[in-house]
């Protein structure tokens, strides 16, 4: 049995969240750059050129990419040789969370009670927390500062089961035009399908946590993603949907069996500031 | 950067009248932020009669809540949120006198008419470019709702602040035209942005 410190997951969480939201991810920012070449609109172009021209200036002057510094979603993946101690592991993420976007001088975007009085918590915490328990003695922890504009847009629906891959991307088409500018794009796209609800929303999330251009490593997973990718840049949305041919950097899709019954999909979109960061302790 | 319209708050008529759709434009003077519980509180000051903590009157309102500035710094990053979540706080705010607003995404129909109607303007700025844009800000001052924290009102002054027309007062609409413009797929165009959020 490995032992870990709480605070070490304190420390952890409160660097991932500086990093995060400062340094966009380096495949991010390559692809940002990629599409500019092929991008035909010159309205959209220049859209792409201050995208670029932020994640210099905020890396320069460590400033963040966005004003909006997300709830902090925090994945652990946690050893089950791993044995915490001197705390209990949620509240040293939330306390790496509050000291991450104090120091940092983040947004606080919590209101605590969401369908009444909407108070500031001020700390940006609770974050949005899960755990995974994994082989090994290691701790995964990876963290997205996820923005509001996007998170918004996420959306699921259950189709009958023998409506297969055509209902996938008829959803996901639909989803993506009918948001428009709300989630910024160039859009990172993830995509869960299977499973039950909360099951296809959580795989929609954790695959925005794959590197642009990372297929499935299953090949009828993969070429979903490719047959999404052009069917949404056929959209003509756009960056920031002035209009164009870059609707998306890319999708990823996560698949788990279901029931007789179902055809769970869940959409989570992310914006091309498309902030992750993880480390292993 | 292709040519773009510089304009100086507050806006005149004659100005709004010659913008259009697609026209990169900059703005330099003074605009006020405001946001979702901002624009609550000032609809319900309307309600009760009470005058507002600004006079919208040919002014700009940018849709933003700024991160923390580090010590000695002006403001944080500050770029635009979405402004749909506020189409329902927009048309009160256009007839107390409202003339430009900054926001992101796109506008429902009921404010894109109003906008017309008022002869005002809405623009974008680029999501996601908040640290660009704090560069464009001189000056930060809270003016009202100070206990809202992020969600107060600022007055800012900006230089050269850029943005997109998206909304102009002849009725266009930069991403529904956009969109027509690249679109290849054979899928029909549903409902623009009906997704609330």
């Amino acid at each position: 049995m490995r032992e870990v410190p709480a605070e070490l997951i304190t420390e952890t969480v409160a660097r991932l969240a500086i990093e995060a939201t400062h340094f966009l991810p380096e495949d991010v920012e390559g692809a940002i750059r990629a599409a500019r070449q092929t991008e035909r609109s010159p309205l959209a172009v220049q859209i792409i050129d201050e995208i670029l021209e932020n994640a210099q200036v905020a890396r320069e002057r460590m400033l963040p990419l966005c004003q909006d510094t997300g709830t902090a979603v925090v994945i652990l993946e946690i050893g089950q040789d791993v044995h915490i101690t001197g705390g209990y592991v949620i509240d040293a993420v939330n306390e790496g969370i509050r000291r991450g976007y104090s120091e940092g001088y983040l947004r606080k975007s919590i209101a605590a009670r969401p369908f009444s009085a909407r108070v500031n918590t001020g700390d940006n915490t609770p974050g949005v927390i899960h755990t995974e328990i994994v082989p090994g003695d290691r701790i995964k922890v990876m963290f997205m500062p996820k923005g509001g504009g996007c998170e918004n847009m996420s959306r699921y629906q259950n189709f009958l089961p023998g409506m297969g891959k055509q209902a996938v991307i008829d959803f996901v088409c639909e989803t993506v035009d009918m948001s428009g500018g709300n989630p910024c794009p160039p859009l990172v796209i993830g995509v869960g399908v299977g499973g039950t609800a909360e099951k296809a929303m959580t795989m929609a999330k954790h695959a925005l946590f794959r590197k642009i251009g990372e297929r499935s490593p299953d090949p009828e997973v993969a070429e979903l993603e490719q047959e999404l990718l052009q069917a949404v840049n056929e959209l003509g949305v756009g960056p920031q949907a002035v209009g164009g041919s870059t609707t998306a950097l890319d999708v990823f899709v996560e698949t788990y069996p279901t029931h007789i019954t179902a055809l769970p999909v869940a959409v989570n979109i992310q914006c091309h500031s498309a902030r992750t960061k993880q480390a292993v302790i | 950067m292709a040519d773009s319209v510089r304009l100086t708050t507050p806006l005149t008529d004659d100005v709004i009248e010659g913008l259009t759709i697609g026209t990169h434009v900059t703005f330099s003077g003074v605009i006020y932020t405001a946001r979702d519980a901002a624009h609550k509180r000032m609809i319900e000051l309307m309600k009760r009669g009470e005058p507002l903590p600004i006079d919208l009157r040919g002014q700009v309102i940018y849709y933003v809540g700024p991160t923390p500035p580090r010590p000695g710094a002006v403001i944080g990053s500050a770029g635009p949120t979405t402004a749909m979540r506020l189409d329902p706080y927009t048309i009160p705010m256009l007839e107390a006198g409202l003339k430009g607003i900054i926001g992101k995404g796109g506008r429902g129909p009921a404010i894109r008419e109003a906008i017309k109607q008022h002869h005002a303007v809405y623009c974008i700025a680029v999501g996601g470019t908040g640290a660009l844009l704090n560069r464009h800000i001189k000056s930060a001052e809270v003016v009202a709702f100070e206990d809202l924290g992020t969600e107060a009102i600022r007055r800012l002054e900006v230089e050269d602040f850029p943005a997109i027309v998206v909304n102009d007062c002849h009725g266009g609409d930069l991403l529904e035209a956009g969109k027509r413009q690249y679109r290849t797929s054979s899928r029909p165009i549903p409902a623009v942005q009906s997704l609330g959020g």
